[in-house]
């Protein structure tokens, strides 16, 4: 890279900010479904900064699981943990559909 | 400047065990775990950078050109990987909780087991 | 413990941390240094091994072992996933009913599948030469798969995702890395030793072996991560709980 290193310096300095700023924000929000999204804002930060210290191996895999894998891993679990139960009325309903054996 | 990327990772880590310290839901616990993760990669990457060095990879510069550390570089790129999958375990582990005694608040979970 | 006592140990526990760490930080070499002894010499290592991306030479040939490592406790994760998310005896499968899509995603999601698809192929083609390798490429295949559940729809989704072939290259991927460290010890030298000739520096079949190890991870990530997301799917999207009340009142009690 031909930028001065105090330029480069500048770059890394203010990623870092971003990154423990958005780090905090995670950590600190409470809604799991907020939460996911911080973090995937977190990934970006972080891929930011590993292109700055010259690591592209690690910034597109941070790219690709930190700001998609893992938000949308949370995002799934909050979907399972906060549906409801079917009522009492669809269970009969749903035995007569129940598949036998693992089906796949 | 010269310390000021490890006292990040330092502050990133202490944040994220304070999330999961103080958590009210699993899930949110799982998600401040990788925060704290996070915090090794911005300490190892730290510890590797070499001021002026471009990216360990010689298919477009000169062999012999300062490049930063790639040794650091290939364990950050695993345990990005690696640590994704291991949060889909822990994941994987509190839908299992939820199943089998409705609740994610662990301390409702310390009062059933106890 | 309760809460208050938690907070008192964190935070003691955290001062503690705050103060040997910062010290220690002023003990490391500065931020930016010169003088990385194991940096120059896995770099002098790769251009030995004809490897032009040291970061893959260093994944794949340097410390394969470790590697092999890791791919050992990303299988066993993928193996925990599936055996905790696999449908419960009590739990119905219902299948989700299709929503419309707008057509702008629809094209969007089907455009871009197939090139999602091309580039995570490239970039674990060309992890000895460029940016990229097994894992990253791994993600991206996976990802990319699965904007047919954005473009279009669940079914459409298990259609063009076979899980029992995904599983079985799972196994495949493991499988070959492990076969491929014992090519080293049937030519006479160490296990995970690069034994095939190097190639040419700079194109795409060089590194002897790291192309091959490079390929097994890209494999292996890939299937694991689509049988993941595909067991998180499976849970969010189809697999019912059964009523309440059968669970929840004797659950904590029986499962002791």
């Amino acid at each position: 890279m031909n930028t001065a290193p105090g330029a480069v310096d500048f770059l890394v300095g203010v990623a870092l900010v971003l990154v423990v700023a958005a780090a905090t924000a995670a950590a600190l929000t409470r809604d799991p479904v907020r939460q996911s999204v911080v973090l995937s804002v977190l990934g970006v930060c972080l891929t930011l900064l590993f292109l700055l210290v010259q690591a592209p191996d690690v910034a597109l895999s941070q790219l690709a699981v930190g700001s998609a894998i893992t938000p949308l891993l949370i995002l799934l679990t909050v979907r399972k943990v906060r549906r409801r139960p079917r009522a009492g009325a669809g269970h009969g309903d749903g035995a007569a559909k129940r598949e036998r054996g693992s089906g796949r | 400047m010269s310390v000021l990327p490890f006292l990040a990772a330092g502050w990133i880590f202490l944040v994220g065990v304070y999330g999961m310290v103080t958590s009210r839901n699993l899930v949110h616990a799982v998600g401040c775990l990788a925060v704290a993760q996070s915090s090794t990669y911005v300490l190892l990457l730290g510890v590797g950078y070499r001021r002026g060095g471009t990216a360990p990879v010689f298919s477009d510069i000169p062999v012999g050109t300062p490049v930063v550390d790639p040794v650091v570089q290939a364990l950050v790129l695993t345990d990005v990987v690696v640590g994704a999958t291991v949060t889909a375990l822990l994941l994987s582990l509190v839908i299992q909780i939820r199943k089998r005694t409705g609740t994610l608040d662990p301390e409702t979970l310390t009062d059933l087991k106890g | 413990m309760s809460r208050r006592v938690r907070s008192t140990v964190f935070a003691l526990a955290a001062a503690v941390f705050a103060v040997f760490f910062a010290v220690t930080c002023t003990e490391l070499p500065h931020f930016g240094t010169a003088d990385h002894p194991y940096g120059s010499r896995s770099v002098a290592a790769a251009v030995r091994q004809h490897t032009a991306n040291v970061v893959s030479s260093v994944n794949f040939d340097q410390r394969a072992l470790d590697t092999l490592g890791e791919e050992s406790i990303l299988f066993g994760a993928v193996l925990g996933a599936v055996v905790l998310l696999r449908r419960a005896r009590d739990e119905d499968r219902a299948e989700p009913e299709p929503r419309p899509v707008l057509p702008s995603t629809l094209l969007l999601g089907a455009g871009l599948l197939p090139v999602t698809v091309l580039v995570g192929g490239y970039v674990v083609a060309h992890g000895q030469l460029s940016p990229g390798g097994g894992f990253q490429g791994g993600v991206i295949l996976a990802t990319g798969l699965h904007l047919a559940y954005v473009a279009a729809d669940y079914r459409v989704l298990r259609r063009i995702r076979p899980l029992a072939v995904f599983a079985a290259l799972d196994a495949v991927g493991a499988g070959a890395f492990t076969l491929l460290g014992f090519a080293g010890l049937l030519a006479g030298g160490a296990f995970l030793e690069n034994v095939l000739p190097l190639g040419t520096f700079n194109q795409v079949s060089s590194g002897g072996l790291v192309p091959l190890v490079n390929a097994a991870v890209g494999v292996e990530v890939a299937s694991g991560v689509i049988m993941l997301v595909a067991q998180f799917l499976d849970q969010a999207v189809e697999i019912d709980e059964p009523a309440a009340g059968g669970r929840r009142g004797g659950g904590a009690g029986s499962n002791r």
